[in-house]
């Protein structure tokens, strides 16, 4: 056995014992505890507690709003659940996953601001008044459904080939949305982007009393309450026939397919499931900060998503956050590495890659599956 | 769409593609070489081809020529360049091997392993060249790193001059001296696969990599070799894009990577012949396209272009083959 694979496994099981602790509490301490971790995750933007404040990110000098990087660590844990489906339990490596949060983005930009060209049209064509558009309830629904039949409409062509090629057109396809979103001046006002997009509130407005530009502590509250909502239906779905296909496919597609498992069928969900997350996290973003232009959108973040969860560990949910958490906040803590995190982030993919590919909180039956492969490469040395 | 413009300029617009197509083939060639061999997509080959483009920049700035050279200096600048950006990008390739994929293939790591691999790999080039480096020497290298993250002009070493005509068609000499040089890379490439000793070793482990070891292959060997050799491929390229764009930065690779990853696929992943064919083919489909269309459609025309072909036909125009095809 190589030395990494020595050192790995010692750790998995401190992991696991925890893990087993926690699953053999009572049931009323289980509840007990979760109780109080949500009640911590609403109190975090607060956050006041001596020796504590030490983590703020506005604790250093020139730092930036605590809450504002809560709220873009819970944005970026739900676009890790979501990719999590696609990468962790489904095993379809998406490279354009930003083309999904872009469409999500402009879908409630292009419905609900005022300035943008859609609306524009609605207006003229209905007869409307000049400050009528699409209310933000309703936007979230169209931006959620664009990015699912979008997200369908990639997966139809591509799902049937092989892995890799499936990352390169999923790559293609997040440069193609940020250029079609920068070149179609008609839809999307080009570069020019689209301001003005509405909130739960309705449009941006010294009114607003809970959502506004200045305080993001209200919009943090609202991403984090999608963020549980969210954790506990994939959770659902996870333990679901649903969940236990994509793993089957996941692990061996073949032997899936003979025990009557629909590999394109389970591996479409996924991908529809996954996109309808990253729109989500994509219209909580332009919501928040009302406005967005094509450059948000550059393939940089795909790259960034995926390292969140191959980081944090493929296919748990609690990893994926943990990647997800680690990647928002610490360049925004620890201000002296910030032009170097992207490089570090390249680091990271690559170290974890090579000396613990189940991540930092491992999915059991992922690290047991690489377990296994290691193993019968040293059985089989010959083979590539 | 502009079909009058595409066809009044029919000719002109052919050699054009022709010249943009013949650097893609050339880094086509990197990811087909380990392609046919490993079956493993090495996405970081873009950025082997960026370290190239460094690397002549870097000779170009350094050593000391006054306004436009002469045909000789500009041959002594090309051959340098061609030697430090071959040295620069075949070195890149075998480190990446060294480092970052005989680990993974030591544990039988399955291929979403290596892609991410190669994706982190990527991004730490990328950085390099972009942040650290600028960092560390900006002010040693201003040529190369005063603007970080910037396009870097290249200095001109062989003045534009049209060369001849042939109908409405004007050729020049910067067009002639791509298309031609990649042609005997190629060449070279072609015959060193096929008909020297080392070449039957990568065909050999190309088809069965256990009956090769039976044979006397040294596998690790070969394996080294094939990213060699892809490496200087993509330093070529790097020296004839020199000349062509005239530019770099530490993206370069991104985009450029994607349209040579579409060359290979187009003509037939592990082909080589394929790499060629496909590279000229969708140099061409794409000033066709940008003179349809508009030029800032161009980059999705390529992507569309690997869509299309992938669901129709996966195995590319050639088929794929280094040796034969495998199952």
């Amino acid at each position: 056995m190589s030395q990494s694979v020595d050192t790995s496994v010692p750790r998995i099981g401190r992991l696991d014992a925890v893990r087993d602790r926690w699953q053999n509490l009572p049931k009323w301490q289980k509840s007990l505890g979760a109780v109080a971790g949500i009640a911590f995750l609403y109190y975090l933007p607060l956050l006041g507690i001596p020796g504590l404040t030490w983590f703020r990110t506005d604790s250093i000098e020139g730092g930036s709003s605590w809450a504002g990087t809560l709220f873009t660590c819970a944005i970026y844990v739900l676009v890790a659940i979501g990719l999590n489906v696609v990468i962790g339990l489904a095993g379809l490596l998406d490279l354009g996953y930003i083309g999904f949060f872009a469409i999500g983005a402009y879908g409630v930009g292009l419905f609900g601001s005022v300035n943008s060209p859609v609306v524009k049209l609605i207006q003229e064509r209905f007869d409307l008044p000049a400050t009528w558009a699409v209310g933000w309830v309703l936007c979230a629904f169209i931006a959620v459904l664009l990015t699912m039949i979008s997200g369908v409409i990639l997966g139809w062509p591509t799902l049937r080939l092989r892995g890799d090629y499936l990352a390169i057109v999923t790559l293609g396809f997040g440069e193609i949305i940020r250029i079609v979103a920068r070149n179609m001046v008609g839809v999307t006002n080009g570069p020019v982007g689209i301001s003005a997009i509405p909130g739960p509130e309705g449009p941006p407005s010294s009114d607003n009393n809970i959502f506004g530009l200045v305080d993001v502590k209200p919009w943090y509250w609202l991403a984090i309450t999608f963020v549980l909502v969210m954790v506990f239906a994939v959770r659902r779905l996870e333990h679901s026939r649903v969940g236990r296909a994509w793993l089957a496919v996941r692990e061996d597609e073949d032997a899936a397919a003979v025990m009557g498992v629909n590999p394109f069928k389970f591996k479409l969900w996924a991908f529809a499931i996954g996109a309808a997350l990253g729109g989500l996290s994509g219209m909580l973003f332009a919501s928040r900060y009302a406005f967005i232009d094509p450059t948000q959108f550059n393939a940089n973040l795909s790259i960034l998503f995926v390292a969140m969860v191959v980081v944090g560990g493929s296919g748990n949910m609690a990893g994926v956050a943990l990647g997800a958490v680690l990647l928002g906040y610490l360049p925004e803590r620890f201000r002296e590495i910030a032009d170097y995190r992207w490089l570090a982030f390249g680091v990271a993919m690559v170290l974890v890659m090579i000396l613990r590919p189940q991540g930092l909180i491992p999915s059991r039956r992922r690290a047991r599956e690489l377990k296994d492969r290691a193993a019968e490469a040293e059985e089989a040395p010959a083979h590539v | 769409m502009n079909f009058d413009a595409l066809i009044s300029e029919f000719g002109q617009h052919t050699v054009d593609g022709l010249s943009k197509g013949a650097i893609y083939a050339l880094v086509a060639l990197g990811y087909t070489l380990v392609y046919g061999v490993l079956r493993l997509i090495n996405f970081a080959h873009s950025e082997v081809f960026m370290v190239g483009t460094f690397a002549v920049l870097f000779v170009w700035t350094q050593v000391p020529f006054e306004g436009i050279p002469s045909p000789g200096q500009a041959v002594v600048l090309l051959l340098l360049a061609l030697v430090a950006a071959t040295l620069a990008s075949g070195g890149t390739a075998l480190a990446i091997e060294r480092i970052a994929y005989r680990p993974l293939r030591k544990k039988n790591a399955p291929p979403l392993i290596f892609l991410i691999t190669a994706i982190g790999v990527s991004l730490i080039l990328v950085e390099i060249f972009g942040q650290l480096l600028p960092d560390l020497l900006g002010r040693a290298l201003p040529e190369l790193f005063g603007r970080p993250r910037q396009l870097v002009g290249m200095p001109t070493i062989i003045e534009q001059k049209d060369l001849f005509t042939i109908g409405h068609v004007t050729v020049n000499n910067i067009q002639v001296i791509v298309v031609v040089s990649a042609l005997v890379m190629m060449a070279l490439l072609d015959w060193f696969i096929n008909k020297t000793r080392y070449g039957r070793g990568v065909r050999a482990v190309a088809q069965n990599p256990e009956t090769a070891a039976l044979m006397g292959v040294n596998q690790e060997r070969v394996i080294m070799l094939i990213f060699v050799l892809g490496g200087v491929m993509a330093g070529a390229a790097a020296v004839l894009w020199g000349i062509r764009a005239g530019f770099t930065l530490n993206s370069v690779g991104f985009v450029l990577g994607l349209k040579a990853f579409t060359a290979a696929v187009l003509g037939g992943i592990g082909n080589l012949r394929g790499a060629l064919l496909g590279g000229l083919f969708l140099g061409l489909v794409e000033v066709y396209g940008a003179t349809l269309f508009s030029t800032q459609w161009e980059d999705v025309i390529a992507f569309v272009v690997l869509i299309v072909v992938l669901m129709f036909r996966p195995t590319g125009l050639l088929g794929e083959s280094l040796g034969r095809a495998r199952a």
